[in-house]
């Protein structure tokens, strides 16, 4: 089972403290200054819809947002193009993504936020129904490659897997790792993680 | 293709309507040959577009990043897929929902096809079709099949060709309606769709359903087809028919659609239809766009002569039997409630119950029975919202639902005893807004956020006035909740601006040396009665400035109107001038860059708004005080001649809009001649030289158009004025400003001394 288009979603600790509104000249200026090494295009704006995608850095590679979606506020990464290797190879540059991501707005919200990202939960999922149906088949079929992605990024296996439930969503797990673990260090293996096709 | 692809059509091979699945095939192999350079880009853009696949805002690989225009590093290893359209650029998907009837399997699937091409977001236009942004054309071919699993097309959404067939969502279901237009929409919607009369046009055909006059949810006098449901009574018995309109629109120039027949038989629905496509293809222009709508044939002809040649047309047509065939079944589509009827529920309720019920809730004819419309914020919902109604759809109703031409969506047959469930289950969706139709629900095109025509921010405008409207809203005058604000991103209006109470449409300004983005207030437009007046354009404020008007206006109404005076009427009795002066201030004293650099910035987009880094020449300033001097003549000109409309003086009126049309072409030749003399021959001749010749006026997108309603006013200077040319004139005259603007602008980012070498 080949897998495409891996999301990866990591929660705000606590309640977001900087003003959802903020996040547009944030993505704005990564487009300008060119602050990640892939295509951004632009900036939509979703913020009057509940439990929506926020704000949304569009770009062709992969979207980022800051997403509400199922009332949890968070960084959402959206590998849109296809990436080359194994299952935990994507997995991994997802993962790698968001955590690059999150960093870079910690730091940019420092001061005045602050914004703090979990270390200790975020869910990842596959945002395509014809890869992977959310069945059991599909969960058996990926739990494996899963927990060794989880285990070789983060050291050691005392983390638990939640299926999504929810017939209708895209499958994807809710991950809750025992001890936190080091975005910088996740965001540092991206370079080293699959090349991107 | 991608894996994914693959496997959606091996899942649904064989599960398909056939023509629906040849058609999806034949344009996955279109898209293979254009891939492989072998169909061109010009052929390959019009085959997408006839698909729904159409082009978004910097799908030309440039982008302004506030600071200098870049381009986007796509690929260039594939080609273009139309002419400067970047492959990979992200595009908009349309999908025609006919008369904007859904099912809950068919919202299902546009929150999975939403989530999956798209971004979770579905967005309803003021056509009553689906778009998804952000959808990479390779996805198409699957996203189009999955479609039409369940029996949704993207055929003909765009294009030139016969768009969505709308319709009055409460068709069936209105205490005020003639009879129920939704079988005839869907029969005509069948018929042509893939038709082989419509498949040369030269531009876009729009048809609509309306169950009366008096409403506004058909909106019959602004399509290209209107069909109004009438009865008459003939020796003793009811009859059925349709008041057939003829070439309204809106667009720049917008038209009031015209009475063909008072009375057309529901058996001459169809095949009167398909003689108007084909006099329209055999006659309509072809080659100059800004001309090609059908209300241009028939203004050239005069309805006369347009009549003679459908009339004639539809004696020579060949039987179809289909022309009648869904007459025997016209009941076919009839809805069933799922509940008994019932009463409403006692109790008190929320405050935020009582409001939904009062703005949400309408009767329908039906005992029992309210339809429910479901308000979303600038038309827009998430894919998991979708779902939620889908379910409450189902749980209250046998699934039966609209969208609406005020991007929202009617829920139909509930029963009154479940509206307090219903408005929990709504409300716990995130869908329980109250406001629907009221001054609150305000439509907005996509604007600069992701349409190429988009010269302001309709969305961000519109996002703030709700926002600062949203509670205030129900504590004012039921005169000022019953108004419709519609805002468009530009002069095309998609945003529906003609039509509105209070219209909106982007515009830009160079103020303090820098473009400043603007929005032309539109007033004098009528909802009701199917878009009964179109609005004319009183003054440009600037956007950051636009909630003041709006509170200065509907201040102003507030104090004046007399009892029970609608806005329309307001503004005829006391007249554009007078609340021109109420906003006059708003233009001036505009705050120096460095002291409120937002002022010079869109709604919600930090991006500058114009190329800051023009400096202003010293030799450039005499130049330019003279061309703002000509164009603020040109301004109050062309306001005058909306005053002596409004005054009936018709003469007076189009002589003054042609006057406005000189001064502006004036304004713009001195930058390049000063010496150039108030003669209009010669200004024209010296603007076609300087401008026209030269192609310097060309707008990117519309060519020459606005340049030709200069020269066409010059050639018809001498002639009398009728009401509905003096009318035209001025809306022509108003663009041709707004392109002179657009003209020097372009100028400045070149660098006017650059544009001024060899003049």
């Amino acid at each position: 089972m080949e897998l495409q288009h891996v999301n990866v979603k990591l929660y705000v600790d606590g309640d977001l403290a900087v003003e959802l509104v903020r996040f547009i000249e944030v993505f704005h200026q990564w487009i300008r200054d060119s602050i990640l090494d892939e295509l951004l295009i632009d900036v939509a704006d979703y913020r009057h819809v509940p439990d929506g995608p926020g704000v949304l850095l569009v770009g062709h590679e992969a979207d980022y947002s800051m997403d509400q979606t199922d009332g949890r506020v968070g960084l959402r990464y959206n590998r849109k193009a296809p990436v080359e290797g194994s299952n935990e190879d994507r997995f991994r540059q997802a993962f790698a993504s968001a955590a690059r991501a999150c960093r870079l707005l910690e730091d940019r919200f420092a001061d005045d936020g602050p914004l703090r990202f979990s270390r200790q939960e975020f869910e990842l999922f596959i945002n395509d129904r014809a890869l992977a149906p959310n069945s059991d088949e599909t969960f058996v079929a990926c739990k494996p490659q899963i927990e060794s992605f989880l285990t070789a990024t983060l050291g050691h296996s005392d983390f638990s897997l939640e299926r999504r439930a929810a017939k209708r969503s895209r499958f994807g797990v809710h991950v809750t790792v025992a001890k936190a673990f080091d975005l910088d260090a996740i965001a540092a293996t991206l370079k080293s993680s699959a090349s991107s096709g | 293709m991608k894996a994914s692809n693959i496997l959606w059509k091996q899942r649904l091979d064989g599960k398909l309507p056939a023509p629906l699945a040849e058609e999806i095939d034949t344009f996955e192999t279109e898209i293979e040959l254009r891939r492989q350079d072998k169909l061109g880009e010009v052929i390959f853009a019009e085959t997408r577009l006839r698909r729904g696949v159409y082009g978004q805002r910097y799908d030309n690989g440039q982008r302004y990043d506030g600071v200098e225009t870049r381009t986007l590093a796509y690929s260039t290893d594939v080609p273009t897929k139309g002419v400067n359209t970047v492959w990979d650029a992200p595009g908009m998907m349309r999908i025609k929902i006919p008369y904007g009837g859904v099912n809950p399997e068919q919202l299902e699937l546009m929150a999975d096809v939403a989530e999956e091409y798209s971004d979770a977001i579905v967005h309803i236009t003021t056509r009553q079709d689906f778009q998804l942004h952000f959808v990479h054309i390779d996805d198409t071919p699957t996203l189009m099949r999955r479609l039409a699993s369940v029996g949704i097309t993207t055929r003909e959404a765009c294009g030139n060709s016969v768009r969505n067939i709308t319709g009055c969502p409460y068709a069936g279901v209105c205490p005020d309606e003639s009879f129920d237009v939704t079988p005839y929409a869907h029969a005509l919607t069948q018929f042509l769709l893939g038709h082989p009369d419509i498949q040369n046009f030269g531009r876009k055909f729009k048809p609509t359903f309306s169950g009366c006059a008096q409403h506004s949810c058909g909106l019959t006098a602004m399509h290209d087809l209107g069909y109004t449901a009438v009865t008459r009574v003939v020796a003793g018995k009811e009859q059925r028919g349709f008041q057939f309109l003829v070439g309204g629109g809106l667009g720049a120039v917008p038209y009031q659609a015209k009475v063909f027949d008072e009375f057309l038989p529901p058996e001459e629905v169809l095949p009167m239809a398909q003689a108007v496509s084909r006099v329209f293809a055999r006659y309509g222009e072809k080659k100059n766009r800004s001309r090609a709508r059908i209300k241009f044939l028939i203004k050239n002809w005069g309805m006369e002569k347009f009549k003679a040649e459908v009339l004639a047309e539809r004696s020579k047509l060949p039987h179809d039997p289909r022309w009648t065939e869904f007459l025997t079944d016209i009941d076919g589509l009839t809805e069933t409630p799922l509940k008994p009827p019932g009463d409403f529920p006692s109790g008190n309720g929320s405050t935020g119950y009582h409001r939904w019920v009062k703005t949400n809730l309408r009767e329908q004819r039906q005992a029992g029975y309210v339809t429910a419309t479901v308000a979303l914020p600038l038309g827009d919902l998430t894919s998991n919202q979708l779902r939620d109604l889908a379910d409450i759809a189902r749980k209250f109703t046998k699934g039966t639902l609209r969208t609406t031409v005020e991007q929202n969506f009617v829920m139909r047959w509930v029963s009154k005893a479940d509206v307090g469930a219903l408005y929990e289950a709504l409300n716990a969706a995130g869908l329980g807004d109250a406001g629907a139709s009221n001054i609150v629900d305000i439509v907005a095109c996509p604007g600069t956020d992701t349409c190429k025509l988009g010269i302001s921010s309709s969305r961000g405008l519109a996002s703030e006035l709700r926002s600062r409207l949203a509670e205030k809203s129900f504590e004012m005058d039921q005169a000022l909740q019953d108004l419709h604000i519609k805002v468009s991103g530009c002069f095309n209006s998609c945003g529906q601006h003609h039509v509105a109470d209070i219209g909106f449409f982007g515009v830009s300004r160079i103020v303090n040396g820098y473009q400043v983005p603007h929005f032309q207030v539109v007033l004098g437009g009528q909802w009701e009665e199917n878009a009964g007046s179109y609005g004319l354009p009183i003054i440009p404020i600037p956007s950051k400035r636009i909630p003041d008007a709006l509170d200065r206006i509907t201040d102003h109404y507030l104090r004046m109107r007399q009892k029970d005076e609608r806005f329309a009427q307001f503004v005829g009795r006391v007249g554009k001038a007078q609340i021109r002066q109420l906003l006059v201030d708003l233009t001036q004293n505009a705050p120096e860059h460095d002291q409120d650099p937002t002022f010079y910035t869109d709604w919600f987009d930090p991006r500058e708004y114009s190329t800051g880094d023009i400096g202003k020449g010293e030799c450039a300033g005499e130049v330019v005080t003279a061309f703002q001097f000509e164009m603020t003549t040109a301004e109050r000109l062309v306001f005058e001649a909306q005053v002596s409309l409004e005054a009936s003086d018709f003469q007076k009126a189009g002589k003054g809009a042609y006057d406005s049309m000189i001064r502006a072409a004036k304004a713009i030749v001195l930058i390049q001649y000063d010496d150039v003399s108030n003669d209009p021959d010669e200004i024209v001749d010296e603007f076609r030289e300087r401008y026209y010749d030269t192609k310097k006026i060309f707008d990117p997108y519309a060519g020459g158009k606005f340049a030709n309603y200069l020269f066409a006013a010059h050639k018809n200077a001498t002639k009398a004025f009728t009401s509905e040319s003096a009318r035209f004139t001025i809306e022509e005259a108003q663009l041709f400003i707004e392109a002179i603007h657009s003209c020097y602008n372009r100028m400045r980012a070149e660098g006017l001394s650059q544009s001024t070498q060899g003049a």
